[in-house]
Order: C-alpha cells, then sequence, then structure tokens
C-alpha cells in the first residue's frame, strides 16, 4: 500500500476543501452551511493522515484527526441544536433570517 | 498490485469529491446529508490506502453512523421548511464565492507550475503496526492522554449544552409548585 504519491492525496484533500468552502459561502440554508463545515474538517482530516504516512515515525497526525473528529462531533451536535434553537424562535432555517441584533 | 491500488484509490476520491459536490449543490438536504454520507465513506477508503485502518473504523462509526443520523434527525424534525424557500443568494454573495473559487484555483496552479512536472513523492515503506489499535492507543494513552482527558470533559459539555440549547422554553419548577401551593389554598379558602 505504498504505490500512490502524497501529492494526489494532497490534491483531493485541496479540491474538497474548496468544495466546502463556496458551499459554505454560497448556501443560506443552515444545515447545508454546517454540512459544508464537516466537508472541510473531513478535507483536513486527510492532509493529516496522508503527511503522517509520509512521516510514519509516530502518530501525530493520526492522532489530530481522532481529536478533530470528537470536536467535529461535539459542533455537529450544538450547531444543529443552535439551529433548532433558531427554528423555534423564527420558523426558518434561512442564515440571511438570523437577523435579530440588526437594529 | 500497483494499478489496483490506483482504481482503488481513484474510485474512493471521485465518490468523495462527488459527495461534496452533490452536499453543497443539492437543494433538498436530505440529499446533502447522502452526499455527506458518500464523502465520508469516500474518506474512510483513502484512509484505508494510507494504512490507517483504526481511523477509517472510527470515521465510519462516528461520522457515518453519528453526525450523518443526527443531521436527518434534524432534518426530519424541521420537515418541510427544512427547504428554505429563496435560496439563492444577492449578487454579492455569489461574488464572494466565485472570488473564492478563482483565487484558490489561481493558488493551486500556482502550486502546480512551481513543482517540477512529474516529480511525485512517495512514500516509504510502512512500519510494522503503523495505524493499528494498539499502537494508536499507545501514543494516545501517552503523549495525548491531556488532550484526551480534556476532549472527554468537552464532549460532556457538548451534550450537556446541546440538551439545555434545543430543548427550548420550559416551565420554572419553583414557579409550579408556587402555582399549586396557591391553587391548594384558594381551594381551602
Amino acid at each position: 500500500m505504498n504505490a500512490i504519491p502524497l501529492e494526489y492525496y494532497v490534491i483531493v484533500a485541496a479540491v474538497l476543501f474548496f468544495i466546502g468552502t463556496v458551499g459554505f459561502l454560497i448556501r443560506r440554508n443552515l444545515l447545508v452551511l454546517l454540512m459544508s463545515i464537516e466537508v472541510m474538517l473531513n478535507a483536513v482530516n486527510l492532509t493529516l493522515v496522508a503527511f503522517n504516512r509520509m512521516h510514519s515515525g509516530n502518530h501525530t497526525g493520526q492522532i489530530f484527526t481522532f481529536f478533530i473528529i470528537a470536536i467535529a462531533a461535539a459542533e455537529a451536535a450544538v450547531g444543529l441544536a443552535i439551529v433548532l434553537a433558531f427554528f423555534r424562535l423564527r420558523n426558518t432555517v434561512r442564515s440571511d433570517d438570523a437577523d435579530l441584533l440588526r437594529n | 498490485m500497483n494499478t489496483m491500488e490506483f482504481v482503488f484509490f481513484g474510485i474512493c476520491s471521485l465518490i468523495a469529491l462527488l459527495g461534496a459536490i452533490a452536499t453543497v449543490a443539492s437543494k433538498n438536504p436530505i440529499r446533502g446529508a447522502m452526499g455527506l454520507l458518500s464523502t465520508i465513506i469516500g474518506i474512510a477508503g483513502l484512509y484505508l490506502t494510507l494504512s490507517a485502518e483504526f481511523l477509517a473504523t472510527i470515521q465510519l462509526l462516528v461520522y457515518a453512523g453519528a453526525v450523518v443520523i443526527l443531521f436527518l434527525f434534524v432534518i426530519m424534525l424541521l420537515g418541510p421548511s427544512a427547504l428554505s424557500k429563496r435560496e439563492a443568494r444577492g449578487p454579492w454573495a455569489r461574488f464572494i464565492g466565485a472570488g473564492v473559487l478563482f483565487v484558490s484555483c489561481v493558488g493551486l496552479g500556482a502550486l502546480f507550475l512551481r513543482g517540477q512536472p512529474g516529480a511525485t513523492t512517495q512514500f516509504a515503506k510502512v512500519p510494522a503496526k503503523f495505524g493499528t489499535i494498539e499502537s494508536l492507543g499507545h501514543e494516545l494513552f501517552t503523549t495525548g492522554l491531556i488532550p484526551f482527558e480534556l476532549s472527554g470533559a468537552l464532549l460532556l459539555v457538548a451534550v450537556v449544552g446541546a440538551v439545555a440549547v434545543a430543548r427550548g422554553k420550559q416551565i420554572d419548577p419553583t414557579l409550579l409548585s408556587a402555582a399549586a401551593e396557591a391553587k391548594g389554598k384558594e381551594a381551602q379558602s
């Protein structure tokens, strides 16, 4: 399992991250925004694991990925709870309607 | 062997990229969640080619088994209103999105041009026990012990916070008992 060069993984991760970023910027559905964040986190995880495979003397990258997965799960739970509370308040999930503090 | 590996890599990255595009582009959030699921499965396959078997398992368990299901629960809880009606943003937001895409494409192209053509970094031979539960757990409980415990505390706080935020309005129990007492006094008098 060492035929594929490192650069291929980095390119795939970069493209995934771009897709997530653009989705985060152009969509206005709060649920889709959270999913775009998950895509970006997955791209970062892929680079960490690929570079850890490059320096395979320790497992630092994989441990980072482990913690990022734990934090992403917590982030998804809290974010979705906030979406639910916002939906109760305004009866919508559009991010543009989250303007209670505007004047 | 080599071609098989490349085919597996290609299939997994294709699944991941198509899933990411579906996540971002689909109108229906349920389709988006399915796209996220396929991204996660593709990335778990890529972890397998990087000989990170434990992380591939964790990825499937935590992301596909918990996070995507949580998304689906919330989408179904919201019902049809999870589809926001006027989806298209104003022109300035599209402009920002297009600008970010352009800048990142230019950066990627510049990186490609800077590197020597055809020069790639091959991985060294994988050490024994790399990426197994045993070795990763050993490192997690020696060098990464404090972050590990802290992440446990973080998850507990996140659970309590999520419940507290999502619970919504509720009647204060002290007020409830006071009201019951007042009612009892009224009934007595």
